[in-house]
């Protein structure tokens, strides 16, 4: 067991994935000397080299598309999108090209391509670097879409991601860089937990509490407040939102009869929607409250000295936990 | 050797040692629009100095054969459309000789990145015509594998395939398939196409990396009703001078400048000197699509003009004129283009459907649970209609 931040993690992961298969290759802006703006690639080029570590023209639809080349060529591409709201200008190579391709060729192309995207806010930024777009590639079939919420998961699914045939989209919780936990780098990844399951990380009786990413750590802390109040959450890790693990879900929401979703994204049309109603649809009998959701406001990601009230914390997920209470 | 050439061997020479390294020197190229041509619209065989072109009668004659089936094949592609046997067709009528002659310029190895519309150059890869049918007929969505004949599926989206080109290029580099016997890649893309913003990322990512890659722009004149001049106020092939790569323009209804232009150009890609920008300078005789009527936007006079420059009838009467084919030639090459016209005709009448539950199949490489529940609840719900008509078919008895 090792001590390592969340970035640090993934950045041994990479390691590990490159060293695993020579068609590996890590691509992005800003990649390679400096070792990306959140130093998760720190140092990779300095060891695998240019042509494996590259540095790419600063344009996000370019760095999807020749990926995707590279990937008809055999190779296997880790791009970087810098930040979640430049991921856009590549919106439609990812849509409309990456998602689709292995369909339109009949399963004839493999497309194994991670996308990873730092996301979330939390971190007091400018504009364009706080947001949460999972949903809208969680809606789009052919794509796998996964968020990690601690050092460990970050080093074991970024693996998994690489090691995957279809390509995945790889949201990293950017405010939870600089966590710091155990991590087991000597384990190979055997005994891990596929990426497309969810983990349950704290067991609890009254409340399913489901959230990925930034919302792990937030979630985990609520419980261990509600648990001074006598109330037991269980607290699910979905580390896949698609496909969602829902047996993991479900079984859950059957035992405790409440469940609140939690996520930084937009409620509206959220990841929280699609599982209210599957819950809904599913754990119809066992509900002894509507699912509740926990999330930004349908507004634009607001200017970053407002993030605290826009963000959900603590005390908003506590207050959704009362609510559902209450009926 | 031209100027250009020697620009061009400058660059090979200092990266003998690493094809990836960028480029420096600026590429020197002429300012005033000089179209490429060695068959004149006359049938009149010319030479250029940069493009020496040894052919043999033989070749001159497969050349036409392939121009008059690819123009057969596309007619019938018309007909089954007005027929309702095809959803929608992009006819190539115009453009034959930009993709022969392309087509026929690329080795085994290489690779062909096509739009929608490149139904000579897939003809010239080996690719069977009805799986271009099946495509538009709605029974797939292309579903060939790319690597069977090295011919990538068809792109609809405009400009999107040119930066999947440049990406297998530069794996082409990473495999040290660059210099004696190496490969190259061909993207194609119309005049349109070039003002989309994944061109102009393609032809970046090209340059600095030097990839194997040669762009072929068949620049028909027309982006569906948007004439050029709506897309462009310099000439297209004088773009690559500012990416830091050679533009060239040819007589894009010439199949043998179109041939000896790609093949110098995919060669230079192939050792190690880095991308080229080929604008053909065509004409879309028929329709965007035959969901299209052209005589809303543009003059008759301006086809008739361009008929006079018909790719096919150059080469026929060059060949008549040289004395390098008999008329039973051109009978045979009809009797065949028939015949094919004729396969491709019933062979798509008598497409079936997909099976209805195939729609579920390579979303991903395995199925999520929830796909294959959709799948069964779907074969289910299918499964029912059958037997709601037994029971019905029971009562009537």
């Amino acid at each position: 067991m090792t001590t390592l931040t969340l970035s640090r993690a993934l950045n041994e992961g990479l390691r590990k994935a490159l060293e695993a298969n020579a068609k590996a290759l890590i691509m992005g802006e800003d990649v390679g000397k400096l070792g990306g703006v959140f130093r998760v690639t720190d140092g990779l080029q300095k060891d695998f080299g240019e042509a494996r570590v590259i540095d790419t023209p600063l344009a996000e639809s370019g760095i999807i598309g020749t990926a995707i080349g590279l990937a008809l060529r055999g190779y296997r591409p880790i791009c970087e999108i810098q930040f979640d709201g430049f991921i856009f200008p590549a919106f439609d190579q990812i849509v409309s090209q990456l998602a689709k391709m292995r369909y339109r060729s009949r399963g004839a192309v493999k497309l194994p391509i991670v996308i990873r995207v730092p996301f979330g806010g939390g971190i007091g930024a400018v504009e364009h670097h706080s947001e949460s777009p999972e949903a809208l590639f969680a809606h789009t079939p052919g794509l796998r879409v996964v968020s990690c919420g601690d050092p460990a998961d970050a080093y074991t699914m970024i693996q998994q991601a690489a090691s995957s045939d279809d390509p995945v989209l790889f949201f990293e919780p950017k405010r939870r860089y600089w966590d710091k936990a155990e991590v087991d780098t000597e384990g190979g990844l055997a005994a891990a937990l596929p990426m497309d399951k969810a983990r349950v990380l704290a067991d609890g009786t009254d409340v399913t509490l489901l959230c990925y990413g930034p919302m792990v750590r937030t979630c985990v802390e609520a419980a261990v407040a509600a648990a001074g109040d006598g109330k037991s959450l269980e607290v699910i890790d979905l580390r896949s939102l698609a496909p969602l693990d829902t047996e993991t879900i479900f079984a859950s929401v059957r035992k405790t009869g409440r469940c609140v979703v939690v996520h930084e994204a937009v409620v509206t049309g959220g990841l929280g929607a699609e599982i209210a109603a599957q819950v809904t649809q599913e754990c119809f009998y066992s509900l002894e409250a509507p699912v509740l959701r926990v999330g930004a406001y349908s507004t634009p990601y607001p200017p970053s000295r407002l993030e605290d009230h826009y963000l959900p914390d603590l005390d908003r997920i506590l207050d959704a936990v009362d609510r559902s209470f209450g009926y | 050797m031209t100027v250009k050439d020697a620009g061009r061997a400058a660059r090979a020479g200092k990266r003998a040692t690493d094809s990836r390294a960028p480029a420096r020197e600026p590429e020197r190229q002429a300012d005033h629009a000089e179209l490429i041509q060695l068959l004149t619209p006359e049938g009149e065989r010319v030479e250029h100095p940069d493009y020496p072109l040894e052919i043999s009668a033989a070749e001159v004659r497969a050349l036409y054969r392939d121009l008059v089936i690819v123009r057969r094949i596309d007619f019938e592609a018309i007909a089954l459309q007005r027929q309702g046997e095809l959803g929608i067709w992009a006819s190539l009528l115009g453009q034959e000789a930009a993709q022969i002659g392309s087509g026929r310029a690329l080795n085994p190895r290489d690779m062909a990145f096509p739009t929608y519309r490149e139904h000579g150059v897939a003809w010239c890869r080996g690719l069977d015509p009805l799986k271009l049918l099946e495509l538009f007929r709605g029974v797939s969505h292309g579903g060939w594998d790319p690597t069977a004949h090295n011919f990538h599926l068809y792109t609809i989206v405009i400009g999107s395939q040119t930066l999947h080109a440049t990406g297998y290029a530069m794996g082409i580099q990473r495999d040290g398939a660059v210099g004696d016997g190496g490969e190259a890649v061909i993207a194609y893309f119309g005049d349109g196409a070039t003002s989309q913003g994944d061109v102009n990322e393609a032809f970046i990512w090209a340059s600095v990396n030097n990839a194997p890659i040669v762009f072929f722009c068949q620049n028909n004149q027309w982006a569906i009703s948007e004439p050029l001049e709506r897309q462009t106020r310099t000439p297209l092939y004088l773009r690559a001078k500012g990416f830091g790569f050679p533009g060239v323009r040819v007589d894009g209804n010439d199949v043998l400048a179109c041939l000896a232009v790609t093949r110098k150009a995919m060669q230079a890609a192939r050792e190690g000197q880095g991308p080229t920008l080929i604008e053909a300078f065509t004409y879309r005789m028929g329709a965007h699509t035959t969901t299209d009527d052209p005589t809303r936007y543009r003059l008759s006079a301006e086809l008739e003009a361009w008929k006079l420059k018909d790719p096919i009838e150059r080469v026929k009467q060059y060949l008549i004129r040289t004395e390098q084919a008999e008329m039973s030639f051109f009978d045979e090459v009809e009797a065949e283009a028939a015949a094919v016209g004729s396969r491709v005709r019933t062979a798509c009448q008598q497409m079936p459907d997909p099976q209805p539950v195939s729609m579920f199949d390579n979303v991903l490489t395995a199925d999520t649970a929830q796909l294959a529940a959709e799948r069964d609840g779907f074969a289910a719900y299918l499964d029912s209609f059958v037997a709601d008509e037994a029971v019905a078919a029971g009562d009537g008895r």
